[in-house]
């Protein structure tokens, strides 16, 4: 069953912009993008929208929807009522481009920063063995689709740009936590999590994780155990004595 | 530049109700534990061994000397300081310095943020990386303390138990039950246990017990609340017994 949807869409670009008021086909099983593609069919062929998958698995898509850093593929209209305003913005974190579009190269930048796995001198890639049990923490990491809604929700560089040349953002910090925690890679993260890459500026609020659209546990499974390996270094009495006596590093 | 957005957010749901719920929660607790620690009585129950929690151990003079279970190895407390003044900073500690509290009252009380994609009022921001919020750190210090005090919360329970079972039994039973939880739910005892380890495949008895904790630590929040709430309620059927206000039901004796 079909109806007359109310939307409300950023359109603009650097250069300023604003809400425009639109009423569009809504049709039963729809998600927003199918709308916002609607839009672009019938009313606004020049609204830019990146999208790729329709599947949430390309992470092209996100926007915030009602004010909610979300996916626009994976955002059923079905969770709206009939006669609801649908508002769609572009990431608030981030520079816009156009419409519903933005420059998401903070995080390409931040990802450069990470250096990249080291494994152990003399094995080759091919020789790499490890247990399941051993590789499953990191796992969990790879499934993020880097759609950057962590990124785009955090506050510490949504509401404080200044920021953002020291905070990598938990996308990042994440990205660090799987090398760290990865039973092969022989790099000591830990000094650079805090130092290079912000870890301290996480006051652990927790929305990464609420709009992970992967559902990874990003603050209780990376950045927390995280802080938690810098305060073994840094601030831990009884790891310090148990370093002492037993001459461990 | 970003997109001209004015309003602080778009959300439409009420986005507001969860930190507002939180703030009057942590608000209300924290009279009533006030108001419980500065009354100094009302805290021991002679005929049936109850201890509330809140003056658990008594280690002060002023302590009455059946409900110094270790001894008063500490003098008479100044002016108005009673005996929880000893053992409420680590409590508190433990729960201030908290994991799950740190973004409850961070977002309740503090506002930043008060909830997710809602602007924040503050125009600077650092984060726990400079005093006195880089503190937060010292968790692990609380977390020993407080396992500490757990253990004597356990003792007092179970010593209770000499005198029959009645129900402030069961309450004190419950409370440790949730105070235990709660403590080896902390995101430090996690990490303590095996999440520091970068091989569970050579520790399998600490990664056992990482898996176990890892459940209970899913449901942080929930044992934080429920806890909190326990001890209240626990010392306040003991207060309420200690002052002749009701009487204890007894199963057995």
């Amino acid at each position: 069953m079909g109806y007359q949807g109310h939307f409300r869409v950023w359109r603009g670009s650097d250069q300023g912009g604003g809400l425009e008021d639109f009423t569009v086909e809504v049709n039963e099983g729809e998600v927003v993008l199918d709308v916002i593609h609607r839009l672009q069919a019938t009313q606004t062929p020049d609204l830019a929208v990146r999208w790729n998958c329709k599947a949430g698995k390309c992470g092209s898509c996100s926007a915030e929807i009602n004010g909610k850093p979300r996916l626009l593929c994976m955002t059923r209209m079905s969770v709206f009522a009939e006669d609801e305003t649908v508002t769609v913005t572009p990431m608030r974190t981030f520079p816009v481009i156009r419409d519903l579009v933005t420059d998401v190269s903070y995080n390409y930048e931040k990802a450069r920063e990470i250096p990249s796995f080291k494994p152990p001198a003399g094995v080759a890639p091919g020789e790499y063995r490890m247990q399941q049990v051993d590789v499953e923490r990191s796992q969990e990491f790879r499934k993020c689709i880097e759609c950057f809604l962590c990124n785009n929700t955090c506050h510490v560089i949504r509401d404080h740009e200044e920021n953002k040349e020291s905070f990598a953002g938990p996308r990042f910090l994440m990205r660090v936590a799987e090398l760290e925690m990865h039973p092969l890679d022989e790099a000591d993260r830990v000094p650079e999590a805090q130092s290079s890459h912000g870890l301290g500026l996480c006051n652990i609020t927790k929305c990464c994780t609420d709009v992970c659209p992967e559902h990874i546990k990003i603050t209780d499974n990376a950045l927390i155990p995280m802080k938690e390996r810098v305060a073994d270094r840094r601030y831990d009495p009884v790891v310090w004595l148990g370093n002492k006596l037993f001459r461990r590093n | 530049m970003r997109a001209q957005i004015a309003q602080r957010t778009l959300r439409t749901d009420r986005w507001w109700l969860p930190p507002l719920a939180t703030f009057v929660g942590l608000l209300l607790i924290s009279i009533y534990a006030a108001v419980r620690t500065f009354m100094g009585d009302y805290y021991w129950v002679d005929e049936y061994r109850y201890l509330t929690p809140m003056y658990s151990p008594c280690l002060s003079e002023e302590c009455l000397p059946a409900a110094a279970h270790f001894g008063r190895p500490l003098p008479e407390l100044p002016g108005f300081l009673t005996p929880p003044v000893v053992i409420i900073p680590f409590l508190l500690g433990f729960r201030v310095t908290c994991y799950y509290y740190r973004k409850a009252y961070y977002r309740a009380a503090w506002m930043s943020p008060p909830a997710c994609a809602v602007a924040e009022p503050h125009a600077k921001y650092t984060g726990e990386t400079r005093f006195p919020l880089i503190a937060q750190n010292l968790h692990r210090y609380f977390f020993y303390a407080a396992s500490l005090l757990l253990l004597i919360n356990v003792y007092d329970a179970i010593y209770a138990f000499s005198t029959g079972v009645g129900l402030g039994n069961l309450v004190l039973l419950v409370n440790v039950g949730l105070l235990a939880a709660y403590t080896l739910s902390c995101h430090s005892c996690r990490h303590i246990a095996g999440g520091r380890l970068k091989h569970f495949s050579k520790h399998p008895v600490r990664y056992w017990a990482w898996t176990q904790i890892s459940k209970l630590n899913a449901k942080h929040m929930q044992l934080a609340w429920a806890s909190l709430i326990f001890v209240c309620v626990t010392d306040l059927y003991v207060a309420l017994v200690a002052s002749g206000t009701i009487s204890d039901l007894r199963f057995v004796n």
